[in-house]
C-alpha cells in the first residue's frame, strides 16, 4: 500500500487536511470537559460545564427543536402540494415559480430578517413570538423542502400512474394519497432532514429576528460566547455538535437515497 | 356491455383537430381493434373512452345504456392497461393488482380470494410477493393486465399493450393475450399500430387515419376488400400499379394485365403473395433483389411497374438477381379502388 510515493504523499494530505479540520473540533470540545482551559487536561475533565450550559440555555435548546419541528411541519404542508403541483404542470410557468421559491437562498439571511422586520415589525404581537422567527425559518427553508421532493417526482412518470389508479376507481385525493405521497418519500425524508437540520443551525436570519426571550440554539450559542467563560462556551459546541452531527449524517444518507431514485 | 359513440370528436385547445365526429360500436364481448399509424387519433379516442380525455361538446358514449360522457374517469368501470403499465413502484405485485379492490371497499378476504384467482388466471402466482420493478417486461405487461382487469371491469381498454416488449417476447405475449381476452369474456378495446397484432387478437379491426375510423369490419374483410388506397397499404402492404386502363386492360412497362373489372378511373393494388412468378406469365422483370424469409423467399422484381414490384416465393429453387423473370397475377387478385381516394 505504502509502495509508491504518490500514494504516501496522498495519505499525508488527506491527513493533514483532516487534522486541519478536526484538532480545532477535539480542542474545543475537549475545553469544554476540562476543569480548566488554561491549565490544560492536566487540571482534570468535568462534566460540570455541560451542567451550567444546560441550566442556562436548555430553554434555547426547547425553543430551536421545537422552531424545527413547527418548521418541519410548515414546510410539509406547503412543500408537498407546491412539489405535487409543479410537477403535474411541468412548463415555463413552473419553472419560473420554482425560481421564484429559491429566491431566499440567493437573498442573505440579514437582508431577509430585515425585510420582514420592516413589513411585521410594528405587529407587536407577532414580533414577540416565536412564530415570527418561524416565518423567517420556513421561508428559508421552503425551497429545500420543494425542490427535493419536486426531484423524485419529476423522476417518475406521474400522469400515468394517476391515470392508472384513476382508471382503476381512485378519486383524486385517494391517488394523492396511495400513488403521490408514497413514491415521493424518499424526497420527503431528504426534504424534511434538510429542513430540521437548517433550521437548528440557522444563525443569521435568527439572530436579526430573535428577542432576548427568544433564543434558539445557535443564537445561544452566539451568547454563550460573549458572555461566558470560554469552558461554558465550549461545553455548547460539544452539546450543539451532539444533536446536529447525527441529523446531518442522516442528511447525506437521505440525500442520497433521494438521488439515486430520481436517477 | 355494449359500447356506442356517437359524434365524438376532440379538438385541442390550439384547434389541433386529433378527432373527426366519430360512431363506434362495440357489442358484448367483442374485441375490436384500433389500427392506425401513429397520430392517427387512435389513442385519443381510446382515452376518451376511459375518461381521460373530455371530448367535445355534443359528443355521446353509452355503456349499455349508460350514458357516461360526463362520468369522470374513476368512475365509468374501466381497466386500462398503459402501454409502460404504469406500474405503482410502491407496491408488491399483489398490491397492485388489489389496489382497484380496494378502491370498491371489499372487504380483505374477498380482495385476497380475488387477487390469487386473477393471479391464477394470468400465471402470475410465483411472483405474487415481489415489487414490480423486480419482474420483467413481460411479467409487468401480465401484471398490467391483472390490475386491469381484477375489479372485473365493464370494459377493457388496452392502450399499445406490447409495443414496450422486444420482438420475440412480442409475438409470444400477443397470441397470449388474444386467449385471454378470449378467456376473461369481456368485452374489449385494443390500440395499436401493428396490423398482426391487430389482426392476431382482435374480431374486429376499425383502421383509423387522420383522425377518423376509415374502415372497419373483421381481419379478412379488411385484408381482401379494402376501400381505400390507404387500407389496402396499411393493412397486407399492397402494391399499387403504375399503367394506363383501358377497359379491363392494365397497360404496364413490363405487359399487360387483365382485370377482374372495368378498371378505367381506378387505381389497381396487388399484395406480394398474389404475384406468382410462372414461365410463361404476361409481365417481365428483372429479379434485384431476394431474401430469404424461413418459410418464403421474398423477390423484389423491376421493369414491371415504377417501384420495384414484391413478390412471393415459396419453393426451393428461387430465382437469382439479375435474372429476367415472368410474373402472373390471377386477375380476381387484383384490387380496384377509386382513384385519389388515396387517404394517406
Amino acid at each position: 500500500m505504502f509502495r509508491s510515493k504518490t500514494k504516501v504523499l496522498q495519505l499525508a494530505v488527506t491527513l493533514l487536511a483532516c487534522a486541519f479540520l478536526l484538532v480545532p473540533t477535539i480542542l474545543s470540545v475537549m475545553a469544554g470537559l476540562t476543569v480548566n482551559y488554561f491549565k490544560g487536561i492536566s487540571s482534570g475533565l468535568t462534566l460540570k460545564w455541560v451542567y451550567q450550559v444546560w441550566e442556562l440555555y436548555s430553554e434555547s435548546i426547547f425553543l430551536s427543536i421545537w422552531l424545527a419541528l413547527a418548521c418541519l411541519i410548515v414546510t410539509l404542508i406547503i412543500g408537498l402540494p407546491a412539489a405535487y403541483g409543479l410537477a403535474r404542470h411541468p412548463g415555463w410557468l413552473s419553472r419560473m415559480l420554482e425560481e421564484f421559491i429559491s429566491l431566499p437562498l440567493a437573498v442573505p439571511g440579514l437582508a431577509l430578517a430585515l425585510a420582514l422586520l420592516q413589513l411585521y415589525g410594528t405587529l407587536k404581537g407577532f414580533r414577540a413570538s416565536w412564530t415570527f422567527i418561524l416565518v423567517g425559518h420556513v421561508l428559508y427553508t421552503l425551497p429545500f423542502m420543494v425542490r427535493s421532493i419536486l426531484a423524485v417526482l419529476a423522476a417518475m412518470d406521474l400522469k400515468t400512474l394517476e391515470e392508472g389508479a384513476a382508471t382503476l376507481g381512485a378519486s383524486p385525493w385517494q391517488r394523492f394519497r396511495d400513488i403521490v405521497v408514497p413514491n415521493a418519500m424518499p424526497g420527503i425524508l431528504a426534504g424534511a432532514l434538510t429542513v430540521v437540520t437548517l433550521s437548528l443551525g440557522e444563525f443569521n436570519l435568527t439572530w436579526m429576528l430573535h428577542t432576548p426571550y427568544l433564543k434558539t440554539l445557535p443564537v445561544g450559542l452566539a451568547d454563550s460566547y460573549a458572555s461566558m467563560r470560554l469552558e461554558i462556551a465550549s461545553a455548547y459546541t460539544l452539546i450543539f455538535f451532539i444533536i446536529i452531527v447525527p441529523l446531518l449524517m442522516a442528511m447525506q444518507w437521505a440525500s442520497a437515497r433521494a438521488q439515486r431514485i430520481a436517477k | 356491455m355494449t359500447l356506442r359513440l356517437t359524434n365524438t370528436a376532440k379538438t385541442y385547445p390550439d384547434g389541433t383537430r386529433a378527432l373527426l365526429p366519430t360512431e363506434l360500436y362495440v357489442d358484448q364481448g367483442e374485441i375490436v381493434s384500433l389500427l392506425g399509424p401513429s397520430g392517427c387519433g387512435k389513442t385519443t379516442l381510446l382515452r376518451i373512452i376511459a375518461g381521460l380525455e373530455t371530448p367535445d361538446a355534443g359528443s355521446e358514449i353509452w355503456f349499455g345504456s349508460d350514458n357516461v360522457t360526463s362520468l369522470p374517469v374513476e368512475r365509468r368501470k374501466v381497466g386500462m392497461v398503459f402501454q409502460f403499465f404504469a406500474l405503482f413502484p410502491n407496491m408488491s405485485v399483489r398490491g397492485n393488482i388489489g389496489y382497484g379492490l380496494k378502491m370498491q371497499k371489499l372487504p380483505k378476504s374477498e380482495i385476497d380470494a380475488r387477487v390469487t384467482e386473477v393471479l391464477d388466471m394470468c400465471q402470475l402466482q410465483e411472483f405474487s410477493g415481489r415489487a414490480v420493478d423486480a419482474l420483467s417486461g413481460g411479467q409487468r405487461q401480465r401484471v398490467a393486465l391483472a390490475r386491469a382487469i381484477a375489479p372485473r371491469p365493464r370494459l377493457l381498454l388496452l392502450d399499445e399493450p406490447l409495443s414496450a416488449l422486444d420482438a420475440a417476447l412480442r409475438e409470444e405475449l400477443r397470441d397470449e393475450l388474444a386467449v385471454l381476452l378470449r378467456e376473461f369474456d369481456i368485452t374489449a378495446i385494443f390500440v395499436t399500430h401493428d396490423q398482426d397484432e391487430a389482426m392476431a387478437i382482435a374480431d374486429r379491426v376499425a383502421v383509423m387515419s387522420n383522425g377518423q375510423v376509415v374502415q372497419s369490419g373483421t381481419p379478412e374483410d379488411l385484408y381482401r376488400n379494402p376501400k381505400s388506397a390507404f387500407v389496402a397499404g396499411f393493412v397486407g402492404n399492397a402494391m399499387r400499379f403504375d399503367g394506363t386502363c383501358e377497359g379491363t386492360k392494365l397497360k404496364l412497362a413490363g405487359g399487360t394485365l387483365t382485370l377482374p373489372g372495368d378498371g378505367s378511373g381506378q387505381d389497381v393494388f396487388v399484395r406480394a403473395e398474389d404475384v406468382q412468378i410462372e414461365a410463361d406469365g404476361p409481365l417481365t422483370g428483372r429479379v434485384e433483389t431476394v431474401t430469404f424469409l424461413g418459410t418464403h423467399y421474398r423477390i423484389g422484381i423491376s421493369g414491371i411497374t415504377t417501384d420495384v414490384l414484391a413478390s412471393t416465393y415459396v419453393g426451393q429453387n428461387a430465382p437469382r438477381a439479375g435474372e429476367t423473370v415472368t410474373a402472373e397475377i390471377k386477375p380476381e387478385m387484383l384490387m380496384l379502388l377509386p382513384k385519389g381516394a388515396a387517404g394517406e
